[in-house]
């Protein structure tokens, strides 16, 4: 046996540990951990496992709400009621840095982490969307980073059996070092099946399900709590790797013990393994365990107690079941050939005490492990970037204004961040399970709920340009642009899941654009009432050349309650009218067309007053359930030009020209491609006009007509022609060009 | 008679709910699951081997599946005529089992692929195509291994005794190298065996039987079923 090394100040550093920390965790236990011990404390100290620098921002969101079954942080995924006896698990996770070093298995693991998060709360997982960003694809290592991260995300959700209905692809230098890949599940279930991740019952048994322990992932919560640097090649052995056909099994195995009643509580095995489930769930039922670590099946021989602790082997739980029913729940993981082995037994002494050969390894009160117990909790030093001063004053006027409008606006259109992720959504299952109605390519994704009249509208979205450019702003665009998406779906924005990704919170600036994206987020899921019900926080999203832009990328739950309701993007047949609802304010301060065009990251983000935007959602929303609108297209990046042209083209079964026109208040090149906020392109049919303007004014919103559709060009200001074909080859081949070469 | 429908859950199976709601809900047939560790297939009148990946896929698809104990059962029953259908890795299974002869390789852009695709029906199957012959029907696919791979001799036999049953087309029905999603020869979407009773099809038709998501086209081959047992 492997003697095991002293612990001292060094060591405790060594593990990501600060020199209070350390002398905090003495405190508690009034004597120096052991080995096993300080990698305990080590990992569930970890930003990534305490939140300790973001939790009192956190604590601001809105986290209530009548709908809400748990709340925010209290169990494994949100629970949103959606009326039929039924209630809907979601939350999106982050899996930034293993996937910065191992694409492959660092996505496919992070969809992995997601599902079970879901199917631990009783919840079968319906579908799942991500959010994505990369440098440019011009850049080799990119497109190595791009295909990876793809590939891994569809073999795990293919193979599981989770239809991946959406999401987003962003392309920016500032994530060359440091790619973000955010994973979102939302799952189904009857309020009286719901599981909970708590220990309670002196003497009920504690189990360990799934796959064996091996020694990989160990410290893979640590390494996701530092920057990337030259030095995390070598990390590679801390990305764990995923076996989407055993999570499977893990899946009906789980729920139909659940649905059996002989479960008092489940938790997945993430980061930090056994060590995070024990604390959690006995810290969450203030009760202790004992644990002996002899009888978890390993796949190697002479691991360790810190190593069997630590490890982050994938597609495995921690079960605690009521006495005496440990064989029946042995006979359903049986069934499908999945280990199960009592390792433990819930005790009421508050303690948890791990042996293993005979030795007691660890004595420690789980309540000073966890987050709301024992862990530190920091609030960081903000100040305002230095940025600022340049980006706030940059004057738009210096601008050359752009003669030849057509060309200008296919180079805008040509950008891989707002052409079609075709090359990248075929490549999910997006239909398995047969309830998507609208999969990815168009403003959120549609499922339905079988047996029912309604549907669930899906949207991840955040614009990080905005955000950089202005925190608070952007945090609130990213909400107020998700809600819009699930309204112009026909569906009704209930609660928000949340991915804060940042760079070092120990940088005053990089703490600024956090807890100020917070508070702007806060504001608008205020406004909104939409409550968000919890989500994950990754810092240290920084790579040696700099931080990435600040992305809190919201994934949003709407209910769309008739199936009716459910609304498209793309124009549905000639002759309809084309309204814009919404006021223009030609805003191109961090807009895609200021990127493409200039190559500037300036200005400030688009104005958003949420009032303004309430008001255009309500009135969208009930003009959809007045059957009013045949087509709804949220204008974001591109602007109002880009919003008509994907409106023409988005079906490729059925293409439709339009001819309108925008005016403009100053500038052409300025209102056609400008961003503001809270505004979307509808199509109406022709005999509902005086229904649909009446409808408008009454509800004080503005509208403007646009123009018709029809024919096979798409016309604007009488001037600049595009055909549907040369659009089509633009939109729906430019990425499949690039990776196939 | 209203046919019985059995679906096989073997480990890894993900089709599964949604043959059986499919069949059970859209179609109103008696439907049950059949557990791949029985070694009974209960009475059913027509066998459904789902999609999925079962166990994993990790070495061959459909190559450990073969060797389900169920898998006995079903090969007896295909033996003896009875109607057994393969979607996607169903397919694979039965072509691994030799219930149809053939392979499917790994598709020729090396990867998973899930879109609409137009398939032609190219032959009269009296069991599972029923007056459709020459029809065009829009189908999902989604698969990693679907691109199917017969030598010459094979299929030159598959085309004598007219087993090929579907074939990937574009929306008017034209055979064209742009249409074929995957590689496979002749653009072979689904076949028959010799007898005509047993179906391999990488397409889901399970997938189409709702028009609550936008698309019946997959209906025609369980009404097909239906219309040829209620016949016999």
């Amino acid at each position: 046996m492997i003697k095991e090394p002293e612990v001292s100040l060094d060591l405790a550093l060594q593990h990501g540990l600060s020199e209070e920390e350390f002398a905090k965790i003495i405190n508690i236990l009034g004597r120096t951990p052991n080995f096993t011990e300080l990698g305990i404390f080590s990992v569930m100290w970890s930003e990534h496992c305490s939140y300790k620098n973001s939790i009192k921002v956190l604590k601001t969101l809105p986290r209530t709400g009548s709908r809400l079954l748990v709340g925010a942080g209290e169990e494994n995924a949100g629970l949103v009621d959606i009326g039929d006896g039924l209630a809907v698990a979601f939350k999106i996770e982050s899996h930034n840095h293993p996937s910065a070093v191992e694409p492959y298995q660092g996505a496919a693991t992070g969809v992995g982490g997601i599902l079970r998060d879901i199917f631990t709360m009783g919840a079968r997982p319906i579908a799942a969307l991500n959010s994505l960003r990369f440098g440019t694809l011009s850049d080799n290592r990119t497109k190595y980073l791009f295909e990876g991260v793809v590939a891994g995300i569809g073999d795990y959700g293919n193979c599981f059996g989770v239809p991946t209905v959406g999401g987003e692809v962003y392309f920016d230098d500032c994530y060359k070092g440091n790619p973000l890949v955010n994973a979102m599940a939302v799952g189904l279930v009857k309020h009286n099946e719901t599981a909970s991740a708590i220990a309670t019952g002196a003497g009920n048994p504690v189990l360990i399900v799934g796959s064996s322990t091996g020694r990989d992932g160990i410290h893979g919560a640590t390494f996701a709590s530092e920057e990337i640097s030259e030095k995390s090649e070598a990390k590679r052995p801390s990305v764990q790797v995923g076996d989407p056909f055993t999570e499977k099994l893990l899946l009906e195995a789980t729920l139909e013990v659940i649905k059996a009643g002989y479960l008092i509580g489940i938790q997945d095995m993430g980061a930090a393994g056994i060590s995070c489930s024990t604390t959690e769930m006995s810290a969450k039922g203030e009760s202790g365990m004992s644990i002996n670590l002899d009888k978890v099946p390993v796949r190697e021989q002479g691991m360790t107690a810190y190593e069997i602790l630590l490890s982050e082997s994938q597609e495995r739980m921690l079960c605690v079941v009521k006495k005496g029913f440990e064989d029946k729940v042995k006979a359903i993981f049986d069934k499908w050939d999945l280990n199960c082995e009592i390792i433990g037994e819930v005790t009421n002494d508050k303690n948890l005490k791990i042996y293993y050969q005979g030795e007691l390894k660890a004595d420690i009160t789980p309540f000073d492990c966890v987050l709301g117990g024992g862990a530190p909790v920091y609030e960081r030093e903000t100040k305002v970037p230095g940025y600022f001063s340049v980006t706030r004053n940059f004057d738009f006027d210096s601008l050359k204004v752009q003669e030849n409008i057509r060309d200008t606006f296919l180079k805008v259109f040509s950008s891989h961040n707002i052409v079609s992720k075709k090359w990248v959504y075929e490549q999910y299952d997006s239909m398995v399970r047969t309830n998507t109605v609208t999969g990815p390519g168009c403003d959120s994704a549609v499922v339905y709920i079988k047996d029912t009249n309604k549907a669930l509208a899906l949207k991840t979205d955040c614009n990080s340009r905005y955000v950089y450019l202005n925190p608070l702003k952007g945090g609130m665009i990213a909400v107020a642009e998700s809600a819009r998406n699930i309204v112009c779906s026909g569906g009704l924005p209930l609660a928000v899941t949340n991915c804060l990704n940042f760079g070092n919170p120990y940088k005053p600036e990089i703490y600024y654009q956090f807890s100020e994206a917070v508070r702007g987020m806060g504001e608008a899921c205020i406004a909104l009432d939409t409550p968000v019900t919890g989500g994950n926080v990754s810092f240290y999203n920084e790579s040696p050349d700099s931080a990435v832009y600040p992305t809190p990328v919201i994934g949003m739950l709407g209910l769309i309650e008739d199936l009716s309701h459910i609304t498209t993007s793309f124009f549905k047949e000639n002759g309809d009218l084309i309204y814009v609802i919404g006021e223009d304010k030609e805003e191109i301060g961090g807009s895609e067309f200021l990127k493409v065009i200039h190559g500037l990251v300036k200005g400030d983000s688009p104005d958003i007053n949420m009032e303004t935007e309430k008001k255009l959602q309500s009135f969208l929303l009930n003009s959809i359930k007045k059957k009013l609108i045949k087509s709804a297209h949220d204008i974001s990046e591109g602007g109002v030009i880009t919003a008509i042209a994907e409106c023409c083209i988005i079906n490729r079964e059925n293409q439709i020209g339009a001819n309108v026109v925008i005016p403009a208040s100053n500038r052409e090149d300025f209102s056609l491609f400008s961003e503001t906020q809270s505004r979307v392109v509808v199509s109406i049919d022709p005999k509902d006009q005086k229904d649909f303007e009446e409808f408008a004014l009454l509800n004080g919103v503005k509208i403007t007509k646009a123009g018709v559709t029809g024919g096979e060009i798409l016309i604007v200001n009488g001037k600049y022609q595009f055909t549907l074909d040369e659009l089509d080859k633009i939109y729906f081949e430019t990425i499949s060009k690039i990776m196939e070469n | 008679m209203n046919p019985k429908f059995g679906v096989v859950v073997f480990p890894g199976s993900n089709c599964d709910h949604d043959a059986y709601y499919s069949l059970k809900k859209n179609l109103g047939f008696d439907t049950q699951f059949l557990w791949h560790k029985n070694h009974s297939i209960n009475n059913s009148d027509v066998i459904i081997l789902p999609g999925g990946f079962s166990y994993g896929d990790y070495l061959r698809s459909g190559a450990i599946a073969k060797l389900s104990p169920l898998m006995n059962e079903v090969r007896e029953f295909a033996e003896k005529g009875g109607i057994v259908i393969g979607i996607c890795n169903g397919f694979q299974i039965l072509c691994e089992s030799n219930l149809l002869p053939g392979a499917l390789i790994k598709n020729k852009s090396l990867k998973f692929v899930c879109k609409d695709v137009y398939v032609k029906v190219t032959n009269e199957s009296k069991v599972f195509s029923s007056g459709v012959k020459g029809e065009v029907f829009k189908i999902p696919i989604a698969h990693g291994e679907g691109n199917y791979f017969i030598e010459e001799n094979g299929l030159n036999e598959l085309k004598q005794n007219s087993q090929i049953l579907f074939q990937y087309c574009d929306k008017n029905g034209n055979i064209t190298e742009a249409s074929n999603p995957n590689g496979s020869v002749e653009n072979i979407a689904g076949i028959m065996s010799k007898k005509g009773n047993v179906l391999g099809m990488m397409p889901h038709p399970e997938r189409v039987c709702s028009d609550i998501l936008g698309n019946s086209s997959g209906k025609f081959i369980f009404n097909s079923i239906k219309f040829y047992l209620k016949n016999i």
